[in-house]
């Protein structure tokens, strides 16, 4: 039963936030709402027996990447963007869009079937510590793809500097 | 115990508000971050799978998938500044540079 109430309240509180991200006028708002967010979706990880990733989501997500979003709110001007029209004019095209995506989803959980499940137990894991597990997957199983990560984000690194740089 | 339902569930519930912040925002920004609770809904719905089907492959995708995160947010801020800097315009129906 706890465990539902906790579920229950995450849920709740993550959905009126993202509503709230995606309906404020003022971005800087809309930033906010999100840190807020982050911190559940972290709560939710924990929750889930994955603390490294909720350690990750907090520095990652709400250290790194909304801080870089809030640099860039406060550098552009936004005063007209609080007295302006907030939706674009095909607003019921994307909400109808939306709903449909949504009934589809919900169609296909209803025929979800688990399969079968893999060595990694809780108890395992509570044997082995999280972060040693995960870290004993991702460089054996999975250097390539862990190399080729970093290629992208060196592609980030120099793309970022050359869009932003100021041209003559 | 929590059935797995529910956290797809909640991660479809995100999804979708995800996109439709998308499609009916006209600020370039608040579209970013659409994007960012997008690939934050489907990051739940893998650690669960990860969690339920007792798996650590869906955590590492998790890993991925925040550094992509992370690219995609430097360099689309980057796009904002320098259509700002040129246009002024932060929003999506004031370019009409394609003939979109």
């Amino acid at each position: 039963m706890l465990p539902k109430i906790f579920f229950g309240y995450f849920a709740v509180v993550m959905v009126v936030l993202s509503l709230l991200i995606v309906t404020r006028k003022n971005p800087v708002h809309s930033v906010l709402w999100m840190l807020a967010l982050f911190f559940h979706i972290a709560g939710l990880y924990l929750f889930l027996n994955a603390e490294f990733l909720a350690a990750v989501q907090v520095i990652l997500y709400a250290g790194a990447i909304l801080v870089l979003f809030l640099f860039v709110v406060m550098m552009l001007n936004l005063k007209e963007e609080v007295m302006g029209e907030r939706f674009g004019k095909e607003w019921p095209v994307g909400i109808s869009i939306g709903a449909f995506i949504l009934v589809l989803f919900f169609f296909t959980i209803n025929k979800f079937s688990q399969g079968p499940t893999g060595q990694y137990t809780i108890e395992r894991i509570k044997a082995e510590t999280h972060t040693k597990a995960i870290g004993s997957v991702l460089y054996t199983e999975f250097l390539l793809p862990f190399e080729i990560a970093s290629l992208i984000l060196l592609i980030a690194i120099v793309g970022a500097i050359v869009l932003a740089k100021k041209t003559k | 115990m929590v059935p797995l339902e529910w956290y797809i569930g909640l991660s479809t519930v995100l999804f979708v508000i995800g996109v439709v912040g998308f499609l009916i925002r006209r600020n370039i920004l608040i579209m970013l971050m659409s994007i960012e609770l997008m690939l934050n809904s489907v990051n739940i719905s893998l650690v669960a799978f990860s969690h339920y089907l007792q798996d650590l492959r869906g955590q590492v995708l998790v890993f991925f998938i925040i550094t992509v995160a992370a690219a995609e947010a430097a360099i689309g801020l980057a796009i904002l500044i320098s259509l700002f800097r040129n246009k002024e315009a932060v929003h999506t129906d004031e370019m009409t540079e394609m003939k979109g």
